[in-house]
């Protein structure tokens, strides 16, 4: 096993294959095309680019929802899609509604729980720690830094971790009721953009960024997504931008938030586990040491377990048959 | 079983297991049995501190020292007996 051709993909093939999920979904839930939220990332675009190749530029909407902390690459390189694309596209900046909604308040007072002079002109990024070895625990530290630029770092205790991650997690919830907005006014469909490895992990808003209709990437290892990339022909600038949460107002990779490794060694990692091949054949492959692959299968099962209720429907007490029945 | 198990299970299956004592036995590892994720680990060491006046190291925010009832005993001892608590 080889690296590079595991994860291999034949993309022409794949973009028939999503193009026909997609037009199917559409056709069985009365939906006239999709609206997309668009960030500038791999994922978005490349789930835009399917739609275009499945439905037609026409029906599908780009939603670019910038706010006071996004990177300024986001908007940028999330207009170089629209027009690649030629999509219909609008922009919402979503500072005010998250003024609304309290997030630059509630985050400033969860983040002085740890940081006291802390307050809204001071960026920040959250970073988790993992203790090390097989057996582990994680924990998430604030990175602050003051308008004069110097940082401050502190263990996040509960209740401040807390608040900040309910705060947060504003954003990908107004964005996700903006997109409904959108799909309701012109009877669209929202296709959500999440790749296999964030989807498996739950790295993923509950009523934020996992909300969807429609997943078209969310079986496909990230690589894989970078070969559909560059089949599509998405612009050098977005294939080569890496990968950010741009949640946080200062940049945040997802290796320091979420993942244990860079992605193409997690998905390598979570290939392997997923198809029971052995802890030394993935190491090699990964570049990794065996000990290495079998703490990440770890921590995979735990964030497996930890998150698997973001993916629950509404559990009721007893049965509606008759809604069971249309599934 | 000492006062300060007796404490650690109390909060552990108050909070982790809304009450539901199942025979939680004293070497159960919390990560193995999936009681605590990490959301629950830092809430553990919120009460620890607070409850006996400790302050947990980055460092030592391990399952060695967390991750089951004797584990968490045998840390605050070591606490102890280095100074650490007020409690």
């Amino acid at each position: 096993m080889t690296a590079p051709d595991i994860l291999a993909i034949d993309p022409a093939a794949e973009t028939e294959r999503i193009a026909i999920a997609l037009r199917n979904f559409l056709i069985r839930n009365r939906r006239r095309g999709v609206v997309i939220g668009l960030s500038g990332g791999i994922d978005s675009t490349v789930t835009a680019a399917l739609a275009v190749r499945a439905l037609g530029a026409d029906r599908v909407l780009g939603l670019l929802m910038p706010e006071r902390q996004s990177d300024e690459a986001t908007l940028m390189l999330s207009r170089v899609v629209v027009e690649w694309l030629k999509i219909r596209s609008a922009e919402e900046d979503i500072t005010d509604l998250l003024e609304a909604a309290g997030f630059f308040r509630r985050f400033s007072s969860a983040a002085r729980q740890a940081i006291p002079d802390f307050d809204d002109s001071w960026k920040s990024k959250v970073v988790i720690h993992a203790t090390g070895g097989p057996h582990t625990f994680s924990y998430f530290s604030i990175v602050g830094q003051a308008p004069d630029g110097r940082t401050e770092t502190a263990r996040l205790p509960h209740q401040a971790y807390l608040g900040i991650v309910a705060a947060t997690n504003f954003k990908q919830r107004i964005r996700k009721m903006l997109e409904y907005y959108h799909a309701d006014r012109l009877n669209l469909a929202v296709a959500g953009t999440p790749n296999r490895l964030e989807y498996d992990q739950g790295f993923f808003v509950k009523n934020g960024d996992g909300s969807a209709d429609i997943k078209p990437i969310a079986h496909l290892y990230k690589t894989q997504v970078y070969q559909l990339a560059e089949y599509l022909g998405v612009p050098t600038e977005v294939r080569r931008r890496p990968p950010t949460t741009d949640t946080y107002s200062l940049p945040q990779g997802h290796d320091e938030f979420y993942f244990a490794l860079p992605y193409h060694q997690m998905d390598l990692c979570l290939y392997g586990k997923n198809h029971g091949l052995s802890p030394e054949v993935v190491a090699a492959a990964a570049k990794l040491d065996r000990a290495t692959v079998e703490h990440v299968w770890a921590d995979i099962d735990r964030k497996r377990a930890a998150t698997h209720y973001l993916h629950l429907r509404p559990t009721l007490v007893a049965d509606v048959p008759e809604i069971s029945a249309l599934e | 079983m000492s006062d300060t198990k007796n404490e650690i299970r109390k909060f552990v299956v108050e909070t982790f297991l809304f009450g539901q004592d199942t025979g939680l036995a004293d070497d159960a590892s919390f990560l193995d049995h999936g009681i605590v994720d990490s959301t629950g680990v830092i809430e553990l060491v919120a009460h620890l501190e607070k409850t006996y006046g400790i302050k947990v190291k980055d460092e030592e925010l391990t399952p060695d020292n967390l991750d089951s009832i004797d584990a968490i005993a045998a840390y605050l001892d070591r606490k102890r007996a280095a100074g650490g608590m007020i409690a």
